[in-house]
């Protein structure tokens, strides 16, 4: 279950595939450093041009909420229809809005 | 134990639901340990694929075909780490992973304890063999576990050149020369039983397979795999104008699927048992990989601490200049 502290630590890595979109979540792989992370990320997520930015990040430094608090969190804007423009009657009349 | 047991029902209703279970929802401690298992192993045979394939690197009849196998080949390596970092995520580490590889207590896919003899056998293994992994990861892609099911749309991308340029090499060898020809049927020989074994156990020798597919790990058994995979082979070998090597193989219009003769599952289980013509080379290449790494590893790791101090000490300054 554990890692012996000589393995090297675990990176996140995001890819943007290209300008205009957010980096994205593409898979982890270890490293010992931040910048072997980087070129090993490239080499692993992006050999068929896939991406023309990369980020990594320590997945030790990645807070998480949990499952369980799935309800609290998210649950309360599930009773929000008027935050969705379809909760509004408009006439047809009026046109795109 | 009666909390357990709801908690299980409410999983189950989820997976019927064709939802994804994600690394820290809640899970039986079965449903955990199976995907271990099977990432592991599928992670494994991603790795020790390597070595077959590798064998030919050097030896590639032209720069373009050298290539293209250094390609697949570097693929096959990513595939193994996308399948390992998938399992990570169950909370087992790498290490672990990797020494029950090295000391043999971990499957892989018995296919990659055969020998690749002549070029011929990278046309038949990107064809056969990773067109049965096709097959498999196809579906698994629809896997009930979240990360593994990743990993397999990734991977699937990824794979199907694999499968075409193994064909390519198999479609340029049966209209060449006789020799030629004979070399690609020799390989399609050799390859084509094993091949059938890649899905597995017949489902009635399948003890797993239930639970499997009620918890939406599987979604289709061994044995409708292999029929598919035969049913769409056989038109490809007939393209290439070569045999099966299955004398029992006819069309059955009934059914509307290929009929195929009995496979061999005592030479099935001996290979699985450790006991084919390459387990031991395979596990040894791998150890010497990993034992001719590790200085490079450790090496890495104390440059990466050195740096890290050095960091560390000049930040340490600079806040006590100002
Ligand atoms: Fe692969
Ligand atoms: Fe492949």
């Amino acid at each position: 279950m554990s890692q012996s502290p000589d393995a090297w630590p675990l990176w996140e890595v995001f890819v943007r595939s290209k300008n205009g979109l957010a980096h994205k979540h593409s898979g982890s792989l270890h490293a010992p450093d931040a910048e072997t992370a980087l070129k090993s990320a490239r080499d692993v997520y992006t050999r068929r041009s896939e991406g023309v930015s990369i980020w990594v990040i320590p997945s030790s430094a990645v807070v998480a909420s949990s499952p369980d608090e799935r309800e609290p969190l998210f649950a309360p804007s599930d009773d929000k229809p008027y935050r969705h423009p379809t909760f509004y009657d408009i006439p047809d009349e009026v046109g795109h809005m | 134990m009666g909390e357990e047991i709801s908690l299980e029902h409410r999983f189950q209703a989820y997976v019927d639901a064709d939802n994804k279970v994600e690394p820290k929802d809640w899970m039986p401690e079965k449903y955990r340990k199976t995907m271990i298992r099977q990432i592991s192993q599928h992670a494994h045979s991603e790795v020790v694929g390597m070595l077959p394939e590798a064998n030919w690197i050097t030896r590639a009849p032209s720069l373009r075909s050298k290539l293209i196998l250094l390609a697949k080949v570097q693929d096959e390596g990513g595939h193994g780490l996308y399948l390992y970092s998938a399992a990570e995520t169950l909370g087992i580490s790498r290490e672990e992973l990797l020494d029950d590889l090295l000391a043999g207590r971990a499957k892989y896919s018995s296919i990659f304890n055969y020998p690749t003899l002549s070029w011929a056998d990278m046309g038949a293994v990107g064809w056969l063999v990773d067109g049965a992994a096709i097959a498999n990861q196809v579906m698994l892609c629809r896997t009930s576990y979240g990360p593994y099911a990743r990993a397999m749309v990734r991977i699937c991308k990824e794979e199907s050149f694999h499968q075409r340029q193994g064909y390519e090499i198999m479609m340029h060898l049966a209209a060449g020369t006789p020799d030629q020809k004979a070399m690609a049927q020799d390989a399609l020989n050799r390859w084509w039983w094993p091949s059938l074994m890649m899905f597995g156990p017949p489902d009635d020798q399948s003890p797993n397979t239930a639970q499997s597919m009620a918890w939406r790990i599987k979604r289709k058994t061994n044995d409708e795999l292999r029929q598919e995979f035969v049913d769409k082979t056989v038109p490809q070998v007939e393209f290439l104008g070569l045999q099966v090597p299955d004398s029992d193989l006819k069309w059955n219009e009934a059914r509307g699927h290929y009929d195929f003769g009995p496979i061999d599952w005592e030479e099935f289980f001996q290979v699985v048992g450790g006991n084919g013509p390459c387990n031991k080379e395979r596990l040894a290449a791998r150890q010497k990989a990993h034992d001719d790494g590790m200085w490079v590893r450790e090496a890495a790791l104390a440059h990466a601490k050195k740096r890290a101090a050095a960091s560390a000490a000049s930040n340490d300054l600079k806040t006590s200049a100002a």
